[in-house]
């Protein structure tokens, strides 16, 4: 497929702009050359962007039972809402009492989000999850900070199967990762962790239900000798979609939590976003979030002082439109909706699980949370045919793969979330697809190494484009 | 699989050749073949301290990022800058493409010869 600027033709212009009504103003430097603009009709751009729809593929395409991504629809109502004139057309920095309603939305989504998770304050602020983990391990410092050990308390501990994201934010906010192994049910080995913390444990860092999408049973335990040695505990907040309204990380023990909106409520991500990654604190945290933070007096909206704050990590106060549409779905959902939306994803991984595991050895047995991580370990042994292959499978089928490769701890692994958004008609047909790749696997191997046979791309030179990243247009004869 | 005879392992894959006092490190054919495609290398500087089973450097393929393991104690006597822009002669000439060389040896975690190394690697499996 050609680019915009492959496809430009001298002379060619779209109309979109009326004339200027404005006096021009002479720059005092101007270019010597005008800047390299494709030039395309209008029919051309539609038709441009429509192509590369078509050739993506969506929640709005087919199933994406991506682990980890909690890949649900996101309600069209969402947008409704989010294209309202008065969240459209507010500037950030417009006084504050001409923005009352946005701030209104912060505040309910916050009051909302506190009773989702156990906790009693939250930003907005951050962008997406990464950001917000960066954000609460400045929290977890400023509070070492505050009590004059910020210097001594220098290591964070996270568990093996973690998200990559977890030791490279530690490593990012000035921490040194300890990396605690897996026990062989998949869940933090508590003598392991026993054996890690001490006097320079800043704090725990843990996915709950984790990445093998089990809920760790000893979440108690776990928080309470992280506690006693002194240190806080970190919920990442990637996986609550599986027990959002029914269990709470407050009540787990933990002190700092985040979110991912784009995740579990509902807002676009995956190349359609941009993501939200609010982090949540206790009351005792609340004074070191993010500045500037608003407070309601007399019915006046008013900036709150933070003397403590750890500053901004964002502008203004983060990709505020997501955060409009987050509220709309749980506004939607209401009380019963939510818990009933975790159950339902839970449900859906188990009823998946269920269907596949006389096939597909499971890397844990018994009951999973929101998803499942199959090993194809054994049929690569006795095929050849690898997790990469059944993955390419699925481009045939019309279905995202899942998840490959991960957690590390599991070899040729395929993490499976089908979260609560699908009918159990997609779920059979899923089923029936992997397991129909499975014969074809036993039959004809080379048909698995050679798949996908109808998708737009086939298999694209992961190592070379790693390797030598073309990360923007030159024309044909310009030398990088 | 190939698994040179002169050559010690370790058994978190990584292969050293010995020579008086110092040690040239890298990463075996097991290994290489296990992450795929390698594109890109950390590797520590001269002078730095290497301390047995500790990590000395990392290498990352399109599946994951890995940990490498220093087999000895000692001090980083020369780098091989060359892979840091074609990591691909690790997956090439892994036996060629060493990462490190140690000096002032001091100490090494017990190695492995090439047989005992196939051996760990079946029972590994």
């Amino acid at each position: 497929m050609k680019l915009l600027m492959e496809k430009s033709c001298e002379g060619r212009s779209l109309s979109l702009l009326g004339p200027c009504d404005v006096p021009l103003v002479q720059p005092s430097r101007t270019r010597e050359q005008p800047p390299r603009l494709p030039q395309l009709s209008e029919t051309e751009l539609s038709r441009h962007y429509s192509a590369l729809a078509r050739r993506a593929h969506g929640v709005n395409d087919g199933f994406y039972p991506l682990g980890s991504c909690t890949m649900k629809y996101n309600p069209a109502v969402n947008e409704e809402a989010a294209a309202l004139r008065g969240f459209t057309a507010v500037h950030p920095l417009q006084p504050l009492h001409t923005a009352a309603g946005c701030l209104e939305v912060l505040a309910e989504t916050e009051e909302r989000l506190c009773a989702v998770t156990g906790m009693d304050a939250f930003t907005f602020q951050p962008a997406a999850g990464a950001h917000g983990e960066f954000t609460g391990l400045l929290l977890l410092k400023a509070y070492h900070t505050h009590r004059g050990e910020g210097a001594v308390r220098n290591k964070i501990l996270v568990p093996d199967s973690a998200h990559g994201t977890n030791p490279a934010s530690a490593a990012m906010a000035g921490y040194q990762v300890v990396n605690l192994p897996s026990g062989p049910d998949g869940c933090v080995d508590l003598e392991a962790l026993r054996r890690a913390v001490g006097p320079d444990t800043a704090g725990l860092m843990l996915t709950n239900p984790n990445t093998v999408g089990l809920f760790d049973k000893n979440i108690l335990e776990i928080t309470r000798i992280v506690h006693e040695a002194g240190g806080l505990c970190y919920y990442d907040g990637a996986n609550l979609n599986a027990v959002m309204g029914v269990a709470r990380p407050g009540d787990m023990g933990f002190d700092v939590v985040h979110l991912n909106l784009h995740k579990t409520f509902s807002t676009p991500h995956g190349g359609g976003g941009p993501g939200s990654g609010p982090v949540g604190c206790k009351a005792f945290l609340e004074a070191y979030l993010p500045a500037p933070r608003f407070e309601k007096k007399d019915g006046e909206w008013r900036e709150k002082p933070c003397p403590e704050t750890i500053g901004r990590v964002r502008g203004f106060q983060g990709n505020f439109l997501v955060v409009v549409r987050a509220l709309t779905y749980l506004l939607m959902l209401g009380r019963e909706g939510v818990p009933e939306a975790a159950r339902n994803a839970v449900l859906n991984a188990n009823y998946m699980k269920a269907g596949l595991e006389d096939l597909y050895p499971m890397a844990y047995p018994g009951l999973c949370m929101h998803e499942f991580v199959m090993s194809l370990e054994k049929l690569k042994e006795e095929t050849g045919v690898t997790a990469l292959d059944v993955a390419k499978a699925l481009l045939d089928e019309g279905i995202h793969p899942p998840t490959m490769y991960f957690p590390l701890i599991v070899h040729e692994a395929l993490m499976v979330e089908p979260t609560e958004t699908e009918p159990k008609e997609t779920l059979d047909e899923a089923v029936e697809a992997l397991r129909a790749i499975y014969q074809k696997a036993k039959e004809d191997p080379a048909y698995l190494k050679a798949c996908p046979h109808h998708a737009q791309i086939g298999r694209p030179d992961e190592v070379n484009a790693a390797r030598h990243p073309v990360l923007r247009y030159r024309p044909e004869g310009e030398q990088g | 699989m190939n698994f040179p005879s002169e050559l010690q392992y370790s058994k978190s894959h990584e292969w050293v050749r010995r020579q008086g006092d110092t040690a040239e490190i890298g990463l075996t054919d097991y290994a290489q073949n296990e992450l795929g495609g390698i594109v890109f290398v950390n590797l520590p500087q001269v002078g730095d301290e290497v301390t047995m089973g500790e990590a000395l450097g990392d290498v990352e393929s399109v599946k994951s990022v890995s940990d490498v393991y220093s087999p000895v104690s000692g001090v980083v006597s020369e780098v091989n800058e060359a892979l840091l822009d074609t990591p691909e002669a690790i997956n090439q000439d892994p036996y060629g493409a060493w990462l490190v060389r140690v000096e002032q040896v001091t100490g090494s975690e017990e190695l492995l010869s090439a047989q005992e190394y196939e051996e760990h690697i079946r029972t590994e499996q």
